[in-house]
């Protein structure tokens, strides 16, 4: 039955609890950069899970294969493969997706989420794990993209999935759809999450934690 | 008792100053370019700036409420900052965009970085910059003074393009420079532009009154406005060195963002030495905005690039103390 649990727990984790944009506060490149639309936050929330989900299951599967001392060489080749495949998807089935990511699809494979669960997670872990790990966390990011591409389309451009859903009863706040607003909406919602689960937090050992607090090497609990 | 007794470290400076006095003074030296706001681009303005206060006093209470901490709207700086917020809005501009800078300046870039002193950039700039990257269509909508109130191109536009056509021209058409408004005008006020920077006399009489109460020092305003006019000089004419300077420093945002904005406690430099090179800087920018990019203003944008150096600057700027070695950085 653990095993059940187990996998239901790395599964679910990513979504909330260690939700990797608010409250790993990973990847926010891309999250800052593609939230201008709805559409564009599910469109690289998707491509990143896909991304995760590959790279994730094969790094498992190697993780006993790959020298210790070059893993992060081999980490990235294993991503950019997958990142290239995602990439050739998109061009062809999905060109509109494809021009409006523009970059911030090969963009992928430097995309810190990724290397951190294959660094946390796939390489201690097996592949059946890993890529219910890769699925939560996928999942945590397309939600977290989603909410703050939400709330910059609606008040930005009064849209959102392109539908004029406020029928002008304001007047658009432009700066939200800019990179300025990006800050705003991601330090809005950031610290509403804090404030409303600072508390509920569990603080395990320092293995599980990507903060730089445990960067000292004592690997001491840090008590907040 | 808590009131009279403060209880802080030292050194103890025996002063009748404090926050609310200054504040007051600031309030007082920006009457003027107020009363001349209303007077020429009439009594709607009158409620541009109460809208505007109104809305900075009511953020800054329901802020720091909301935070939990001290409420400090009796120090009046929410007064200051939304009267300078008023002062740097269009006329014609709708009320409930002022009331939104109010609440821009307050709360985001005043009470969520710490409150009063804590701010790294102007309240009421950060709030007109947001205001003018969200909402340009209201935040250019000059109107001309006076009965007829028809939008027309602000002074330094005007400008722009007669100085265009005469290089195009290698400076045989200078026709443009016929609809340029007199000095006069640009002096006492009778151009079109923000509410508080139309008359550069009423904001020349605050400018003394702070100068006079000791409220600012005048290293930032000079150093700012001559840098700008010298460069305009230079370099803002159809030909080398014969750049209409006065016009550019009467016809903008320069005197206003020079002597009220730029001074900021907060968000200026400790030094005289970091004073000055804050003032250059801020020049520097303007001059490079207003002549080299598309924008014709740029009194805001310098201002605010300066405000975020000035750490850096107060940094490089220590003053060697008396007895001590030199300072290591």
């Amino acid at each position: 039955m653990s095993v059940v649990k187990d996998g239901y727990k790395n599964l679910t984790k990513g979504i909330i609890k260690e939700n990797p944009v608010f409250r790993l506060v990973l990847g926010t490149c891309p999250t800052l950069a593609i939230t201008t639309s709805a559409e564009n936050g599910i469109g690289m929330g998707i491509a990143a899970t896909v991304v995760l989900i590959g790279s994730n299951a094969v790094i498992s599967l190697l993780r006993k294969v790959i020298p210790d001392k070059v893993r992060i060489p081999a980490y990235i080749t294993i991503i950019a493969g997958f990142v290239t495949i995602v990439q050739m998807l998109l061009k062809a089935y999905l060109p509109a997706i494809d021009k409006q990511l523009g970059i911030y699809i090969p963009l992928i494979v430097v995309n810190c989420i990724i290397l951190a669960r294959a660094e946390m997670f796939a390489s201690k872990n097996g592949v059946i794990m890993s890529i219910l790990d890769a699925i939560g966390m996928g999942i945590g990011f397309t939600l977290a993209l989603l909410t703050l591409g939400t709330i910059r389309e609606v008040l930005g451009n009064g849209t959102w999935f392109g539908m004029d859903i406020t029928g002008g009863i304001f007047e658009p706040v432009l700066i939200m759809i800019l990179p300025p607003g990006g800050f705003l909406a991601f330090g809005f919602v950031l610290s509403a999450i804090n404030k409303f689960t600072s508390l509920k937090v569990e603080h395990k050992d320092c293995a599980s934690c990507p903060m730089p607090c445990g960067a000292s090497g004592k690997g001491e609990e840090v008590k907040l | 008792m808590e009131e009279r007794l403060i209880v802080s470290s030292s050194p103890h400076i025996r002063d009748r100053v404090n926050t609310r006095k200054i504040m007051i003074d600031v309030i007082i030296a920006l009457l003027p370019a107020t009363f001349a706001g209303v007077y020429f681009f009439g009594t709607r303005v009158l409620l541009v700036v109460m809208v505007s206060i109104l809305s900075c006093v009511a953020s800054e209470y329901l802020a720091r409420r909301i935070m939990k901490r001290s409420n400090t709207i009796s120090d009046f700086s929410a007064v200051v900052t939304g009267l300078l917020l008023a002062l740097n809005l269009p006329p014609s501009v709708p009320l409930w965009v002022a009331a939104m800078g109010g609440v821009i300046a307050i709360v985001i870039v005043k009470q969520l970085f710490g409150g009063l002193g804590q701010n790294f950039i102007n309240p009421a700039l950060g709030a007109r910059i947001i205001l003018m990257i969200s909402f340009p269509a209201f935040m250019t909508n000059w109107v001309k003074p006076g009965v007829d109130a028809i939008s027309s191109a602000t002074p330094l536009r005007i400008l722009k393009d007669a100085v265009l056509i005469g290089r195009l021209s290698d400076g045989t058409n200078l026709s443009g420079f016929a609809d340029l408004p007199s000095y006069g005008d640009l002096f006492w006020g009778n151009i079109l532009g923000c509410i508080g920077e139309t008359s550069a006399a009423a904001l020349l009489i605050g400018a003394v009154y702070l100068f006079a109460r000791k409220i600012i020092g005048p290293e930032i305003p000079l150093t700012f406005i001559g840098t700008t006019a010298l460069l305009t000089w230079a370099f803002g004419g159809v030909t080398l060195f014969t750049g209409d300077f006065l016009f550019h420093v009467l016809g903008g945002g320069l005197l206003l963002g020079a002597i009220y904005m730029a001074t900021d406690y907060a968000t200026s430099p400790m030094t005289l030495i970091g004073r000055i090179i804050m003032g250059i800087g801020c020049g520097v920018i303007t001059a490079v905005i207003r002549l080299l990019t598309e924008n014709t203003e740029g009194v805001s944008y310098a201002i605010m690039i300066m405000n975020i150096l000035v750490p850096l600057i107060d940094r490089y700027t220590v003053p060697r103390s008396f007895g001590g070695g030199k300072y290591n950085a």
